[in-house]
């Protein structure tokens, strides 16, 4: 486990040299380790022989994601009476499963586009694998909606194309709104994180020990060479991609709780769900990053990169997003009160003591509302045991509000004769743990085959990096870092 | 400028101890007046652009036209099925005008669809990449560039230019490994 380093302790470790400053900030990579220590560590994971565990965890998720695409399968060939969605729960795992997965993508990019806008540096430890999580996130989401429509080879009518009855899709509506909105999403953080990428492809290719190695890092990266001409319009470019990202992630999942917020459905035609949908999807999305990364960096030791800090600024985002997600449902039950509108208390009260109860008092209130209120203690925050709980409450949480918004919503429909429960099918059940066979599967290959922390940004946060760090003695790094903090 | 032996000449080259001495150099180098030269180092150094005298890149106003053009298709797409070709009523609704708030999301999401394609190929497009030789790539010493090198390179082809006077302003300002690199292996 973890020592918990507080700013006086690694000042205390180094006053010896240098009288004590005034205002100390712990450093973002601990141990002043230099610019080769950081390639060799981030590209060592890449290029040592494949670990056994490597093995074992791939052959798991990947015949999990096998299972999951059999489901698909099944469902596509036979039909959607393979789910356990009848009248009134039409809607249920299956877009359940998407909200979810779209909103644990949200934090990627929150990471990503954000937190660079806001000049927040210790992102560069974790955007990288932040944002494969979005991409592998948002591809496991785009299979609900796709197969869900029942008859997915007609799937292609959501695309504005002319067709034979010279109809066009319906451009008014939400439910096409969302098809904008996720391809665009899909697509804007696949250009990002290729753009991120490409110096640290370089990299790869400069210590490529084989032939094809060389050939495939080589083409990817694009023949980078470090020029400052390119970096020049590179960060431009990265600029640009991050401040596009920014109001586009915000967009995504506001389209997505249109899906529900335009219907009538008591307690989904709410005008708080944009707002409240992005806080949660936040919320989920950092519970997620951390469920990743605590292993990732005790299995390849990036604890010098991955510090106790960044632990402590990720856990401290859960408990913002989760306080802000918090009083959204304090909100609803209060609008839902005031607004005297008979359906919408009724639901209100039925989501505590209706027969999903349980979802709602271990899910929402439990998981999502109060786990995360820990965070509130610098203990907890730094205790990796503690805040790995935490993520996996939340990472629950957040799927079981989901499932409270859709189907609670359904369930109770406004005439008591069409009232029903929903009951899961096997498919409903295997298609979700494929989804999470395949999340894995493609987070496995990425931290086998590409660099999981980009390099050429945490460089830019070592103290050496700046140009006016000055190098007393000659090239002597700990005796420079030491210089930088006084 | 080509070597007793026939090879053409790309440059002269050097490499610095540090990102701050690189920094330092560059603005060396641009003081001196060359025109064709370049800086290489493994992350983005602040500051650097002006030490070598490189404005702010245009690339955002390429990034403004990509963006324009995908407001535009998004009002095509939408006014022009919508409205001419096939109006739709779903729900007895109105499909006038004062409807157009339903049309935004679908606006501002091409707009940052073509913006980001935009920014992704004009910045290759600018760079001239991708190129995957090049004369620095005949340095062995150059592999670093991607690790920890920082490395100065005065192309042949700037006026300026001359062999000796070449390797005096790179010796004077603290570059090691000074090279001669060659257009070919």
């Amino acid at each position: 486990m973890d020592s918990a380093p507080t700013a006086p302790d690694v000042i205390a470790g180094e006053a010896s040299a240098s009288a004590a400053p005034s205002v100390a900030r712990v450093p973002l990579v601990l141990n002043q380790r230099n610019f080769d220590w950081v390639t060799n560590r981030i590209s060592g994971a890449v290029e040592n022989a494949t670990p056994r565990w490597w093995w074992v965890a791939f052959a798991i998720s990947s015949i999990t994601a096998v299972i999951g695409l059999f489901c698909l399968g099944y469902l596509i060939s036979t039909g959607v009476g393979t789910w356990g969605v009848n009248i009134p729960v039409g809607w249920a795992w299956g877009i359940t499963n998407f909200v979810f997965w779209i909103g644990i993508g949200h934090a990627g990019t929150l990471i990503s586009a954000i937190l660079f806008l806001l000049r927040q540096k210790w992102r560069t430890s974790i955007n990288r694998s932040a944002e494969a999580m979005t991409l592998f996130a948002v591809i496991c989401a785009g299979i609900f909606p796709a197969v869900h429509v029942g008859r997915v080879w007609m799937a292609w009518f959501l695309a504005p194309v002319p067709m034979q009855y010279g109809a066009w899709p319906n451009f008014r509506s939400p439910l096409l709104w969302d098809v904008f909105a996720v391809s665009t999403y899909f697509t804007v953080s696949v250009l990002f994180w290729y753009t991120g990428l490409v110096p640290d492809l370089g990299t790869l290719r400069d210590r490529a020990t084989s032939k094809a190695k060389k050939f495939f890092y080589g083409i990817f990266a694009l023949g980078w060479r470090g020029s400052n001409r390119h970096w020049r319009h590179y960060e431009m470019a990265y600029l640009l991609l991050a401040g596009l990202a920014t109001p586009l992630v915000l967009s995504v999942h506001s389209v997505v709780s249109f899906d529900f917020a335009v219907s009538i459905i008591p307690t989904w035609h709410t005008t708080i769900f944009p707002p409240y949908f992005v806080a949660g999807a936040i919320f989920g999305g950092f519970a997620m990053v951390l469920t990743l990364m605590i292993p990732a960096r005790a299995i390849y030791k990036l604890q010098d990169i991955i510090t106790p800090q960044h632990i402590d600024k990720m856990a401290k985002v859960i408990l913002l997003t989760g306080s802000i997600v918090a009083y959204s449902y304090m909100m609803e039950f209060f609008i839902s009160w005031y607004s005297g509108n008979q359906y919408e208390r009724f639901a209100s009260y039925n989501r505590i003591f209706g027969p999903y109860w349980w979802y709602w008092w271990v899910g929402m209130l439990f998981c999502n509302c109060l786990s995360p209120q820990l965070f509130w203690f610098k203990w907890c925050r730094y205790n990796i045991f503690v805040v790995y709980f935490v993520c996996m409450c939340v990472n629950a949480g957040m799927w079981f509000e989901r499932f409270i918004i859709i189907v609670g919503g359904l369930h109770r429909d406004f005439l008591p004769s069409s009232w029903g429960l929903f009951h899961p099918s096997w498919v409903d059940i295997w298609t979700f743990v494929g989804t999470f066979g395949i999340f894995l599967s493609l987070f496995l290959l990425f931290i086998r085959f590409l660099p999981m922390i980009a390099m050429s940004e945490v460089k830019t946060v070592l103290p050496e990096a700046d140009p006016h760090h000055a190098l007393p003695g000659g090239h002597h790094p700990v005796a420079a870092a030491k210089e930088e903090r006084t | 400028m080509i070597t007793p032996s026939g090879n053409r000449v790309y440059g002269m080259a050097a490499e610095y101890p540090s990102a701050s001495s690189l920094y330092e150099a560059a603005k060396q180098v641009r003081d001196a007046g060359y025109k064709r030269w370049d800086v290489h180092s493994p992350f983005p150094i602040h500051g650097m652009d002006a030490a070598m005298g490189l404005g702010k890149s245009w690339l955002s106003a390429v990034v403004l036209v990509g963006g324009i053009t995908g407001l535009l298709t998004a009002c095509v797409l939408e006014f022009g099925p919508s409205s001419f070709l096939y109006p739709l009523i779903v729900h007895g609704k109105p499909t006038n005008f004062w409807t157009v708030p339903a049309f935004f999301p679908i606006m501002f999401e091409l707009t940052i669809l073509f913006s980001a394609f935009a920014a992704f190929f004009a910045w290759q497009a600018m760079d001239f990449l991708p190129r995957w030789n090049h004369p620095m790539f005949n340095w062995d010493r150059f592999k670093r560039v991607t690790n920890d090198g920082f490395f100065l390179v005065l192309e042949a082809r700037d006026p300026r230019f001359g062999e000796n006077e070449a390797r005096e302003l790179l010796e004077r300002t603290g570059g090691q490994h000074i090279t001669v690199v060659h257009e070919e292996p």
